[in-house]
């Protein structure tokens, strides 16, 4: 009977670790979201943060993008050569990328450049007891630490979707008219006029969501990083992992409940 | 006044402070010691609010410490931590008026440099030091900014953790008398913990002594030699024999 039931008893410990690691991770975000209205504020942190998650991530996120919609390109024009529908690749190649694949491939992009790093910093800063210093000059790190960085990545993560999505077009366009032959005109115009605006806007806010998983991510398993370089390595992995996952999962709910007829 | 009654603390199965008692009079010097691993750092944390105690009461000057208000109640404290825990990020002034630049004490950028660098002049390091980052000072220097760090608003109550850990002789009895000196001049009270018997008779007026949770012996530091307590002599001495069985 106990061959039965221990494995049986395994997953249910696993859940229920799992449901509260999910818990903890929420009450943590929602005490980071609420010193966004209770001063002090950190505006110097924030704007560092800003340059760290967006305008660095931008080359990254930008040739993901570049390279994604070349490919998607490609991919479209010889499945659509199989029914005489080639000329659906400029409108898929848009709709692929502001909807689904701008958003997910930079926050995947964005949660491996910046997850790990955020994670590293801030269990480094907790290893070395600078998270207990903080404490002890009045400063919550809470709020200095994670609540700028929460509130950045919300922020910018929507900017740097819409540049990927432009530059994914970009790519599209360039495979489209230099290597299938396509009328630049006709791409562009095919281009503009099958894209809705909801197409556009649900991507973005895919982006404010996937931002606010990677921001959260990294510094949650920043501040619970263990002692010494094995502590500080565990931590940056965990916030990879758990931020790839996190968008993954966040991208089904969200597609489920922006297009579900 | 500090006092601490009664402090218990587990992490886990693990009982770190079995019952700690000890009182720390306004404007004294008092020094924990005791082995690696006895509570010294878990006691300093609890009396900051770093570590929440499970059983016991710790006031100051009365007042239960956790139902002080937080902010006031940390602007009377500064901290040198054992590794400098400087702020890699921010240059060295920006660490030592790291209070003075944000939050409710916040001041005009050139009065606080102005402060910061007057500070690290208290503890030895030339205004050239006020531009550079941690991580191109060595770990005296780091040492010397911690220390100018904890003083920069000038608290009522220091606290040192394993001050001279690290340190060669010679910068560890520059950090021992840094600290006599400012202690006295700022009149304030000091608790620091630490196993090196020198910084031990250099700093402390009163001394207690930290072993398996408890405190085994406290009093002046004068009497430390006459006690007749045998865990006290053995550390004191550095024996391998004795009441405290050493892991090897």
């Amino acid at each position: 009977m106990t061959v039965l039931t221990a494995p049986l008893g395994g997953i249910g410990r696993l859940t229920l670790a799992a449901l509260a690691s999910i818990g903890r991770i929420a009450l943590f975000g929602a005490r980071a979201v609420s010193h966004l209205v209770r001063p002090p504020f950190y505006p110097r942190e924030f704007l560092q943060a800003v340059l760290a998650i967006g305008w660095f991530s931008l080359p990254v996120v930008g040739l993901t993008a570049l390279f994604t919609g070349g490919a998607l390109a490609l991919q479209i024009y010889s499945g659509g050569s199989r029914f005489n529908a080639e000329s659906v690749v400029p409108s898929i190649v848009a709709i692929g990328m502001v909807r689904e694949l701008g958003p997910v491939l930079g926050g995947l992009m964005v949660a491996a450049r910046v997850a790990s790093s955020i994670a590293a910093e801030i269990g480094t800063m907790k290893v070395t007891e600078q998270i207990d210093a903080l404490v002890t000059l009045s400063t919550n790190p809470l709020k200095y630490l994670v609540t700028p960085r929460i509130l950045a990545a919300v922020l910018v993560m929507p900017v740097l979707v819409a540049v990927g999505d432009s530059i994914g077009i970009y790519g599209g366009y360039l495979v489209g008219v230099h290597q299938l032959g396509f009328n630049p005109t006709t791409y562009l115009k095919n281009t503009v006029d099958y894209l809705q605006s909801w197409d556009v806007v649900s991507g973005v806010i895919k982006g404010a969501v996937f931002g606010f998983i990677v921001a959260l991510m990294g510094c949650y398993h920043g501040m619970q990083s263990g002692r010494g370089a094995q502590g500080v390595g565990r931590a940056t992995k965990a916030a990879v992992q758990g931020a790839a996952v996190a968008i993954l999962a966040a991208n089904f709910l969200l597609t489920a409940m922006f297009f579900s007829q | 006044m500090i006092q601490l009654q009664g402090v218990h603390k587990a992490f886990g199965r693990n009982k770190v402070l079995r019952g700690v008692d000890l009182t720390v009079p306004t404007g004294e010097s008092m020094v924990i010691i005791g082995g690696s691993g006895t509570g010294k750092s878990v006691t300093l944390k609890c009396v900051l609010g770093l570590v929440t105690p499970d059983a016991g009461r710790i006031t100051l000057d009365g007042q239960d410490v956790t139902r002080a208000d937080r902010d006031a109640f940390l602007a009377r404290f500064g901290m040198l931590f054992q590794g400098g825990a400087l702020f890699d990020s921010l240059s060295v002034w920006q660490n030592v008026a790291f209070r003075l630049l944000r939050g409710h004490a916040k001041r005009p950028k050139a009065e606080a440099r102005e402060i910061a660098i007057e500070k690290l002049r208290r503890v030895g390091l030339k205004p050239e030091v006020a531009d550079l980052f941690p991580a191109e000072l060595s770990g005296g220097m780091q040492k010397r900014v911690g220390l100018a760090r904890a003083i920069a608003a000038e608290p009522e109550i220091i606290f040192f953790d394993e001050p001279t850990t690290g340190l060669d002789p010679i910068m560890a009895g520059v950090i021992n008398e840094l600290i006599r000196e400012i202690v006295v001049e700022m009149g304030a009270t000091a608790m620091t913990i630490t196993h090196d018997m020198t910084s031990v008779r250099a700093i402390a007026d009163k001394v207690a002594m930290l072993h398996d949770g408890v405190i085994k012996w406290t009093g002046p530091v004068a009497g430390m030699d006459q006690s007749g307590d045998p865990y006290l002599d053995q550390f004191i001495h550095g024996r391998a024999e004795g009441p405290i069985a050493a892991v090897r």
